[in-house]
């Protein structure tokens, strides 16, 4: 952290931000790595790897066939060069593509069966595979109701998931909650229908990678009418050098449902990139609602900018039915290299995205997200707020789609991203598209720190604060409010967060 | 990188339909490299970034599209100012209609002219700042002006000018295809305004380079003509120095395509750079300004005010970019891009960037599309105004801020009654 240490903050920064900063992107906290017997699938990627993961993981045919139909759309894809990110080409054939603990070869029947040296890895990770009521080290947990606090663990190690906890309780709500190769499993008849219905499968580059060799992730069925009973979170651990991890997501909130779901990811540090192609996608159905929060902490590579994580993930939720609302909050610390857009299809009429997003990039990270916001449906709504913080010599770029189709009379859409440089040497850019097609709708993008609310700043002015004091403390009080966005379970890395104000931000 | 294959054939085709004018030896040096840099590019197509919202295809291609010829009656605009008239018909220069050419303060020549002296100044600028602003966004239509265009006017301003150069373009022949490129060098502590006016041609390439000394000021004011069917795609690339100013208005009412560029370095401390646009569109209207600014000076001040009314599916894009560099300290940047659409077939598109690498600055920029407010509408017809009227008014209120940013009293008025006329005739 020597170059944060160094830097001259302009005036009008507020050092409790510097200070939140460097605590956050300080000496990675989880480059350890667990010393574990693996087996690995042949480095490179050819069709008979397809096969063969298809194969560990005991696929039927159908799930094989579209595996290897997207391999084959993925060798004609080309690699996206737009982003504002550079970076050494990756070598896919440099890659391992499966990789599992011995220990998982055959599937444990249950956690008590789980490799002891796995669950230790997720207990030092705070994330103890045990059904208890909350998670450790979350300050503040233990006044919260026990009935709520519950969270229900997948636990996915480089290629394969170790275990999922809660899933009988989460049974009896009737929601079901297990890896991904489980669902394919028992569910198929879910996974045929939704798969790919969201991203589909030549959607790009890297989702028709993932489509192609993803290896585990979890997925969520939860049923009408259910709220869930607890939270859903997975735990994406790659601890095998060389590999890259490929998980795939789907969660399902039928009508009237509702569901909370958290992700967490880190990994070792290493001196050779390794790739992360991930791909979510989220279906929510009338009157459901889905909150999706992430807190990103991938090895951002050292002071140097060697090693770290490409991160490229395709995140999108379709709001099929009318009232549905989708949320996704993001805080995104780690990744040498960040390519992720979590996006919203407003197809429902009066249905909601919201899209809150807090980038940290440092040393030598670059970070390239944002969302897009598709408003196809009457009366739909969405609301951006993404603030990116740069140090070191990093680059970060929010882009965003907001777009009105002519059907979706009426519909409203609030962007605000702020950007905010500690340092000359880094870089914050924005790069917005916006696209109206109907005169009912009102779009807003706007990336200024003195529009604040003038009611709030009339009440502080009021009471004798100059407005130089009055903006601070408005716009603390907002950033405050995307933080509160985030649930309890990650309230530790929050709380850090808390202290990040906006003061002095450029667009 | 080399160009994909389907980009280059398409280049290379329409690159033999043409031939470059014959000149000086300097000069044809610089068209070389100019139909060098388009070759290197390619010419645009729907599938570049920068053309996205803007279909190309129609500004490129050799055969020019039919544009009738339009008159509204309407008294020519600037008639009011005192000026020297500069006229091009269709593209070339009218020695008859056009003013004796001397005014104190600076020099006015043709480029045909130019193109046949062996020596003069305008070879350290006659496409040198069309080629530095090809980088980071390829703009191939301005290189392919600096290559073919045999008229327009070089201009060197050594003083303070007594009163506004005016460019006058009249368009006669409904298939004309005209490209003008003008060169205009202002020494330090220099001052002209430069005001351009009419449709010019059924299609327009035009090319302004503007090279402002320190302590020196440029104000352009253009309007361009009210033909429905003619297209343009127009350039203005502008270098700024020292405690020096750039000021640049357009209004566009009408036109089936219109693209306006507009590329400005800021190279001098201290620089300012205001850069509007006012549009207004009805029907087949198509309405493009792409501005790229790049702040690479200290303490520099650059805004961009456009405002856009759009009715009976009329489309508006803005695509803008703020770009600091690591030096460019205390930068002051402002972008604002708005639009009213009066009806629910109108499409606003709009992409505005900012590009930082400097830590001590304050740039913002702002969106917003939406129709006209309700609430002030009602408060307006609740006070007996009708409804027309009160939209109108509402409609001039909002492309005010646009306007406002002409410094020149006289100006602004020809322009608000231009605004009015417009909004006018469509009242019925």
């Amino acid at each position: 952290m020597a170059a944060l240490d160094d830097t001259q903050v302009k005036e009008g920064v507020d050092q409790e931000t510097v200070d939140a900063v460097r605590e956050v992107g300080g000496a990675y906290k989880y480059g350890w790595e667990t010393d574990i017997e693996m087996e690995y699938a042949p480095k490179g990627l050819t069709e008979d790897i397809v096969r063969l993961i298809s194969e560990k993981n005991n696929e039927p045919e159908w799930m094989t066939e579209w595996r290897l139909q997207a391999y084959q759309r993925w060798l004609q894809k080309k690699e996206p060069d737009w982003a504002m990110l550079d970076y050494p080409k990756v070598d896919f054939q440099e890659q391992y593509y499966y990789a599992r603990p011995k220990s998982m070869t055959e599937k444990p029947k249950s956690l008590d069966e789980v490799d002891p040296k796995l669950l230790e890895t997720y207990e030092k990770l705070g994330i103890p595979l045990k059904e208890q009521m909350i998670l450790a080290g979350v300050e503040g947990a233990e006044e919260a109701p026990a009935e709520g606090r519950k969270v229900a663990v997948d636990a996915v190690f480089d290629s394969v998931s170790v275990g999922t906890t809660f899933q009988k309780e989460l049974e009896k709500a009737g929601v079901i909650f297990c890896s991904i190769s489980e669902a394919i499993e028992k569910h198929p008849e879910l996974v045929k229908k939704y798969l790919g219905s969201v991203v589909p499968v030549s959607d790009n580059f890297y989702a028709t990678l993932n489509s192609a060799v993803f290896s585990d992730g979890s997925f969520v069925y939860v049923p009408p009418g259910v709220r869930c009973p607890m939270e859903l979170s997975t735990y994406f651990r790659i601890n095998a050098e060389n590999t890259g991890q490929f998980e795939r997501t789907l969660i399902i909130a039928d009508k009237g449902s509702y569901v909370s779901y958290l992700e967490g990811c880190t990994a070792p540090q290493r001196d050779e990139s390794q790739l992360h192609a991930a791909v979510v996608e989220i279906v929510v159905e009338e009157d459901a609602e889905v909150k999706y929060s992430t807190v990103q902490n991938w090895f951002p590579g050292n002071e140097d900018g060697t090693g770290g994580i490409y991160n490229f993930v395709t995140k999108r939720a379709d709001c099929r039915g009318d009232r549905a609302k989708v949320m996704w909050t993001q805080v995104e610390t780690g990744s040498a290299v960040t390519w992720k857009y979590p996006s919203c299809i407003l197809r429902g009429n009066e249905s909601q995205g919201e899209f809150y997003s807090i980038a940290i990039t440092n040393n030598h990270q670059q970070a390239d997200t944002g969302t897009k916001m598709v408003h196809l449906g009457k009366n739909t709504k969405s609301r951006i707020v993404s603030k990116g913080i740069s140090a070191g010599v990093a680059q970060n770029t929010y882009r965003g789609l907001v777009s009105m189709h002519p059907k979706a009379k009426n519909s409203r859409n609030y962007t605000q991203c702020d950007s905010l440089l500690i340092g000359d040497k880094c870089g914050a850019h924005t790069v917005p598209y916006i696209e109206v097609k109907n005169n009912s709708s009102r779009v807003e993008h706007e990336a200024t720190t003195s529009k604040v609310d003038d009611d709030q700043m009339f009440y502080c002015r009021q009471r004798g604060m100059d407005e130089e004091e009055a903006v601070a403390l408005v716009v603390n009080g907002f950033c405050k409010d995307v933080l509160q966005a985030l649930p309890m379970e990650f309230a530790m890395e929050a709380q850090q967060l808390v202290a990040i104000s906006l003061e002095g931000s450029v667009g | 990188m080399a160009l994909p294959q389907a980009k280059q054939d398409a280049t290379e085709a329409r690159l033999s339909t043409v031939s470059l004018p014959q000149g000086a030896a300097w000069l044809t040096q610089l068209r070389e490299a100019a139909i060098a840099r388009v070759r290197e590019m390619g010419l645009p197509t729907a599938r570049d970034e920068y053309w996205k919202f803007t279909r190309p295809d129609t500004l490129v291609q050799a055969e020019v599209p039919e544009a009738a010829l339009f008159d509204e009656g309407e008294a020519p605009i600037f008639d009011g100012v005192d000026r020297l008239k500069v006229v091009f018909v269709d593209g070339v220069f009218d020695a008859e209609a056009s003013d004796d050419l001397s005014l104190e303060g600076l020099s006015i020549e043709r480029l045909s002219d130019v193109a046949q002296a062996d020596i003069h100044w305008a070879k350290d600028l006659y496409g040198s700042m069309e080629a530095r602003g090809q980088d980071p966004v390829h703009r191939p239509l301005a290189a392919l002006n600096t290559a073919l265009a045999e008229d327009g006017v070089v201009i060197h301003v050594t003083g303070k000018v007594s009163k506004p150069v005016n460019l006058i373009y009249h368009h006669k022949s409904t298939r004309s295809d005209a490209l003008l490129h003008h060169v205009v060098k202002l020494d330090a502590g220099a001052d002209l305004t430069v005001l351009e006016n009419g449709p010019a041609a059924a299609r327009f390439n035009n090319v302004m380079e503007v090279d402002v000394a320190d302590g020196a000021a440029f104000n352009h004011v253009r309007t361009q003509g009210r033909d429905h069917e003619r297209r343009a795609a127009t350039h203005v690339f502008a270098r700024v120095g020292e405690e020096s100013a750039f000021k640049t208005f357009t209004l566009t009412a009408n036109g089936v395509l219109t693209r306006n560029e507009c590329v400005v370095e800021m190279v001098g401390d201290n620089g300012v750079a205001h850069i509007a646009g006012a549009c207004v569109g009805d029907g087949d209207f198509h309405h493009d300004d792409t501005v790229f600014v790049t702040h690479d000076a200290q303490n520099c001040e650059s805004r961009q005010v456009f405002k856009k009314v759009l009715r009976n599916g009329a489309k508006g894009i803005f695509q803008g970019k703020i770009l600091v560099k690591p030096d460019a300290q205390k930068t002051d940047g402002y972008q604002i891009s708005q639009s009213l659409l009066l009806d629910g077939d109108s499409e606003f598109n709009a992409k505005p960037e900012l590009e930082i690498y400097a830590d001590d600055v304050a740039c913002s920029h702002g969106s917003t599309s939406g129709a006209i407010d309700e609430d002030a509408l009602y408060y307006l017809r609740a006070r007996g105004v009708p409804k027309a009227i009160a939209t109108d008014m509402l409609t001039l209120s909002f492309l005010a801020e646009a306007v406002e940013e002409i410094e020149d009293e006289a100006l602004r008025d020809e322009i608000n009654a231009r605004l009015e006329g417009w909004l006018e005739r469509r009242r019925g």
